[in-house]
């Protein structure tokens, strides 16, 4: 089974109809990912057995008819924590990590019956955005498989493109949601920080750290988001607000939205395949009834600086944690505690996250902590202002996703600045705290390439509706890489 | 070339951050991390006069709750993904010096 021409309604309906059992369709799923994951490496860890023994108690208990995500396999993004299921970061100091409970998006999931086949690839802790600093494996983008799948959640957005799944859970801290979704041709979410729980995801830039959907369309989306969203006990800076359902404005169209382009967003360093499919995008909104103008946001150029100093800052504070003591991985052949610590840790984390722990620690150290995190949260401060003042004046941002499409595997692991400097259109809607979405709209030599829609705060149904007209409108999203004629 | 951060000043972190960089690994390091912290100090350029920081977008204000534990049962499962484990305990190595010469 693959999920190249599905959507969870089209799959909703065979599993109501009986044509297919949960636990048939979790036996194909899990086939299917067994041949095609050679190539592609999406996933850390497939558990067969724990899929096959829910489905078959889905099975028994019966397909609910009015619940779409009843008997579906989905896949999550191993920085989440599954109950019994091994849950790593992509660190080798958690190589060995059985969790002891579900994180609240999976543990909503699987009360509506989803079926988590595996755990997906990722940059070790989310630090990155090509998946290639996973302690474990390269992950492949479907569409060639000689470039990267963007990241962190390079795994989740493979799987679903690749059609290994119709749906994972990704997280988003400065854009490993929305840029490998961009890379790789299929619809992500990061919702506005505090609309999904983030309990047992475990933590990287708790300020700016969000979990949410990858799919192959806007609708699957909406839907996923319906299932995780809302407050939760175990995480008090999750909202209270009241939870819409995200489906509603998918039919609504745009007549009448005002839609702006950040001329910064559009500057140096964007290629040109990627301006283009933000103008044909925005041809496309007006087509359809919108006004685009183009809007400003001043302070864009500061952002990366201000994003690597708070979320370098706060992984250094959350990583304290992972000390070889209660989990995780110890060192052999310490002669005191001290040492136990600092060689559990110096020979559990990979290069990049060590960089960004000294940088945080640097950046928060006696001395330095005013020029630095101060300074970097003033910033922050002003890029808020500058959405805000845009937002009293429109309904929407649009903007490419990333500054180019997926690159070579190996072509940009080497220089962290440079990584860095890709996640420029991306890390303001985190430092914000808005909802922003990738969306498939266009082609840039055979690769695909997203565009994002970003909301004011918890306007999630204001991106949907926007995504899903443009969706209706076009046929970018039903496109599926070479190797769909070969399953 | 303009130094945002030495060597010694890398291995200084790295000890506060419990990490041990190896002396053949410290000029990566801090090439790279000096590049970093060189893009860091474009915010200067920033006037930020008067501006209060931003420490997290929530919505939620002080949010209180009751001070109660919660057993969750789950201690051998806890005990399974420790390292070292006996009686019932973590076992760690020495944390205290007991061969009397302490200075």
């Amino acid at each position: 089974m693959n999920y190249f021409d599905q959507s969870l309604s089209s799959i909703h309906k065979q599993l109501v109809n009986k044509e297919i059992s949960a636990k048939n369709l979790t036996q194909q799923t899990l086939d299917n990912i067994k041949s095609v994951d050679n190539d592609i490496n999406a996933f850390i860890t497939v558990d067969d057995e724990g899929a096959l023994k829910k489905a078959a108690d889905v099975d028994a208990k019966g397909i609910d008819a009015d619940n779409l995500l009843s008997g579906m396999p989905i896949a999550i993004k191993d920085n989440m924590v599954t109950k019994g299921l091994t849950t790593t970061a992509a660190s080798k100091i958690l190589e060995n990590f059985k969790p002891i409970y579900d994180a609240t998006a999976v543990d909503k999931l699987n009360k509506l019956g989803t079926i988590t086949v595996g755990k997906t690839n990722m940059d070790e802790f989310a630090m990155g955005g090509s998946t290639e600093n996973s302690a474990f494996k390269i992950t492949h983008n479907p569409w060639d498989t000689t470039k990267v799948p963007g990241g962190s959640s390079g795994g989740s957005a493979a799987a679903v493109a690749a059609g290994e799944v119709i749906a994972a859970l990704g997280s988003d801290t400065g854009g490993s949601i929305r840029q490998p979704a961009s890379f790789n041709g299929v619809v992500g979410m990061k919702p506005t920080y505090g609309r999904v729980s983030r309990w047992g995801l475990i933590a990287f830039g708790s300020s700016l750290d969000q979990i949410g959907p990858i799919t192959r369309n806007v609708s699957d989306n909406a839907t996923i988001m319906n299932a995780i969203a809302g407050h939760d006990e175990h995480d008090l800076t999750s909202s209270t607000k009241e939870v819409p359902d995200f489906t509603s404005t998918l039919n609504k169209g745009v007549k009448g939205m005002k839609i702006g382009i950040p001329t910064e967003f559009m500057a140096q360093g964007l290629d040109d395949d990627i301006k283009q499919t933000v103008l044909d995008t925005a041809e496309t909104f007006k087509k359809l009834g919108a006004t685009v103008e183009e809007v400003s946001l001043p302070h864009t150029k500061y952002g990366v600086a201000a994003y690597y100093i708070i979320s370098s800052s706060e992984a250094s504070s959350n990583l304290q944690r992972f000390d070889g003591i209660r989990y995780g991985r110890r060192a052999k052949d310490v002669k005191d505690l001290e040492d136990l610590y600092v060689k559990s840790r110096s020979e559990g984390f990979g290069d990049e996250v060590k960089r960004r722990i000294m940088l945080g620690t640097f950046s928060l150290s006696a001395g330095f902590y005013d020029a630095y995190f101060k300074k970097a949260a003033q910033v922050r401060t002003l890029m808020i202002n500058d959405f805000t003042n845009v937002f009293k004046d429109y309904d929407l941002i649009l903007a490419p996703t990333a500054p180019t499409p997926a690159y070579g595997i190996g072509e940009d692991v080497s220089d962290p600045m440079t990584m860095y400097m890709n996640d420029v259109l991306t890390l303001p809607v985190n430092l914000a705290g808005l909802p922003g979405m990738s969306i498939p709209a266009g082609f840039s030599k055979g690769l695909p390439v997203g565009v994002q829609l970003i909301g004011r705060p918890y306007d999630e149904l204001t991106v949907y509706q926007a995504g899903s007209a443009f969706e209706q409108e076009t046929n970018f999203a039903k496109q599926t890489p070479k190797m769909g004629g070969n399953n | 070339m303009t130094e945002k951060i030495s060597e010694d000043q890398v291995k200084h972190v790295a000890e506060l951050a419990k990490l041990k960089i190896a002396d053949d690994q410290l000029p990566y390091f801090t090439t790279q991390l000096d590049q970093i912290i060189g893009l860091f100090e474009t915010l200067s350029e920033v006037d930020t006069d008067g501006v209060e920081p931003t420490s997290s977008v929530t919505d939620q204000i002080n949010v209180m709750r009751d001070d109660i534990a919660e057993d969750w049962h789950q201690r051998q499962a806890l005990l399974d993904n420790a390292p070292d484990t006996a009686d019932g305990y973590i076992r760690v190595p020495t944390i205290i010096d007991e061969s009397g010469d302490n200075e």
